[in-house]
């Protein structure tokens, strides 16, 4: 076909460029690339640090060790076994799950299933609030009210430590709920009106609806939310510190204080560690072991969530 | 005024569960073209003087007609007279849409269906329910069907059997016997429609309602429900919604023409019942103008 040497009049006036445009559009395009080069920094600090770590202490040494004595005078081999801070985190973790799952997907299937609008309108910000508090008050009420009033009481004075791993895995768990619930909860809302009806139309009860129709239909969103809540828990620093104490302790008990990896950062960073050393490059080792974890948290519920959509597209 | 004592009609909700379940009705694989353990003829429901409200909007108003027992009662009209809104009546389907109410009555077997101490969930175990749009549980085809026996507590001797039973009855089983493992969802539309009606017959309803079950289907599909339908009336009594004419005639024994009444401020349509009579008198001798002018085409 013959290309026509001039344009066609189609009285329009010559297709114009506009700078303007392309301005803008660099500009957004900047603002996207800084969030992935900050990322990259991050990343690279973190293994470069890490590596030099590594490279006096053996990783596997540091993935084994289950004695971690940073702070002593001299440093020795075998101080640092990261493990009695990762106990400490998954303890956090898996008692924040044990508060946050449970209270957290009753609240989903209330607001998803059974709530009325007015009371649902009351019910959502008031969960929004609690995800809300800033998490050092969290816990300073987990240290200040759970501790002293709840757990001492219950479970006795001479048992539970006043900085113990209970109060702060209640607390997380305080905090995770409003994520567990939030994001189950919109994954049941999605979940198709014609499933309740096929359910309700063969004399299935309300409770068999939400509990065998929409829970399972709705189950890799709900597994999605509690993977977000184990990575919260398992970067929440704030609250673990105040709560659960400073004591690296390979230990099941959770009324013992315990301290966890983000505690050990907070602990450390706080000027004890000279930029160079040792237990200043560990700061980089727990950093990034931590990493590696909530990352792979991330990608998991990330992918759950993928698999959830496309079911009912 | 229905007895307030009675339950629905047969009154099996006091025995013990053993006991409920062999009196309920009998659905067995057998050659006997005889069904078991129910009435033959009469009729099964009974709509008297029946509107429905969403809110104060009167969607359905004054319906008065019956359903007979082992045939296939549609229900045609145009869009908007309240087809679904009246099967979903049938059912107590409705009044799980919150801020709607019923006036009038339905009788099931003489017994008031909407009567105070009629448990809703117990109607909907023997009127089941088909929809427009197949709606599997995203489930293995297995437990799609066997949800509802599970649910509502039935024990039966083998549930594989029961299972087995359903889908064959549904004409599936030869389609999905190798692949009972696998998800309804799997399925192509119409399938899905079958399983959607293997799982309804597999709690042993006496009624299935069928909300146009074939309008997401093609036509090869419809084909085989169609048929299936005139095979299932034989064990259930079959309600039928469809906009489709000739899929009315081709199936149905009975027809109701429903038709919507404009208000004088031409602002709300209520459906309202026309006409009920055999399907051959519906499509061929109509005793109203209005079916007459819907079924030849010159509806406004």
């Amino acid at each position: 076909m013959a290309i026509p040497l001039q344009a066609p009049d189609l009285g329009v006036t010559r297709r114009r460029s506009r700078p303007g445009e392309r301005v803008v559009v660099g500009l957004l395009l900047l603002c996207a690339v800084v969030s992935i080069l900050v990322t990259v920094g991050i990343v690279a600090v973190l293994a470069s640090e890490a590596a030099r770590f590594f490279a006096e202490v053996p990783i596997f040494e540091f993935l084994t060790g289950t004695r971690w004595a940073p702070l002593g005078g001299r440093i020795e081999a075998g101080d640092f076994g990261v493990l009695p801070l990762l106990n400490g985190s998954l303890m956090i973790a898996a008692g924040a799950l044990l508060v946050g799952v449970p209270l957290g997907l009753a609240t989903a299937i209330y607001l998803s299933e059974y709530a009325r609008p007015r009371v649902r309108g009351v019910v959502k910000p008031v969960l929004e609030v609690l995800a809300g508090i800033p998490t050092v008050v969290v816990g300073f009420f987990a240290l200040n009210f759970i501790t002293p009033t709840l757990l001492r009481p219950v479970f006795g004075e001479d048992r539970v430590f006043i900085f113990n791993a209970a109060a702060g895995a209640i607390a997380v768990g305080l905090m995770i709920l409003p994520i567990i619930a939030s994001i189950s909860e919109d994954a049941m809302r999605s979940v198709p009106h014609a499933l309740r009806e096929a359910a309700f139309g063969m004399g299935a009860t309300k409770r068999v609806v939400s509990l065998r129709v929409v829970v399972p239909a709705a189950l890799s969103g709900i597994a999605a939310s509690v993977i977000l809540g184990v990575s919260r828990a398992v970067g929440e620093t704030m609250a673990v510190t105040i709560a659960a104490g400073n004591t690296p302790n390979l230990t099941t008990n959770f009324f013992e204080s315990i301290q966890t990896l983000t505690a050990y950062i907070a602990q450390t960073v706080g000027g004890e560690a000279a930029a160079g050393s040792v237990r200043y490059q560990s700061l980089f080792a727990v950093g990034a072991t931590l990493f590696v974890i909530t990352l792979a948290m991330n990608l998991l519920s990330i992918r759950l969530v993928r698999r959830f959509r496309q079911a009912y597209q | 005024m229905p007895d307030p004592s009675a339950t629905v009609v047969p009154p099996v909700t006091d025995l013990p569960a053993d006991e409920r379940r062999l009196r309920r009705p009998e659905v067995r694989p057998s050659t006997s073209t005889e069904p078991q353990g129910r009435p033959t003829a009469g009729a099964v429901l009974g709509v008297e003087r029946l509107s429905f409200y969403y809110g104060s909007f009167r969607a359905i108003r004054d319906i008065t007609m019956d359903v007979e027992g082992h045939q296939i009662t549609a229900v045609i009209g145009p869009s908007g007279c309240g087809k679904s809104t009246f099967i979903r009546c049938l059912n107590r389907m409705n009044e799980l849409t919150p801020g709607t109410h019923v006036e009038g009555r339905i009788h099931y077997h003489g017994q008031d269906l909407y009567g105070p101490d009629v448990d809703p969930i117990e109607v909907r175990r023997r009127i089941g329910m088909v929809f427009q749009k197949p709606n599997p549980f995203p489930k293995s085809i297995y437990d799609n069907v066997a949800f509802g026996p599970r649910v509502n507590g039935m024990k039966p001797a083998s549930m594989d059997d029961l299972v087995e039973e359903s889908l064959q009855k549904a004409a599936l089983w030869d389609e999905v016997k190798d692949k009972l493992k696998k998800s309804g969802l799997s399925l192509s539309g119409g399938q899905q429609q079958r399983l959607c009606i293997a799982r309804c017959i597999a709690v042993r309803p006496e009624v299935i309602l069928m909300d146009e079950p074939c309008s997401a289907l093609d036509p090869l599909a419809t084909n085989r429900i169609e048929e299936l339908m005139i095979e299932l009336k034989r064990d259930y009594t079959i309600v039928i919604v469809t906009h489709n004419m000739q899929q009315a005639a081709r199936v149905s024994d009975r027809t109701a023409f429903f038709t919507a009444e404009v208000t004088k401020d031409g602002q709300e349509r209520t459906g309202v019942l026309v006409e009920l009579d055999r399907t051959e008198r519906i499509f061929t001798t109509p005793a109203d103008r209005r079916t007459e002018d819907y079924i030849t085409g010159r509806f406004g």
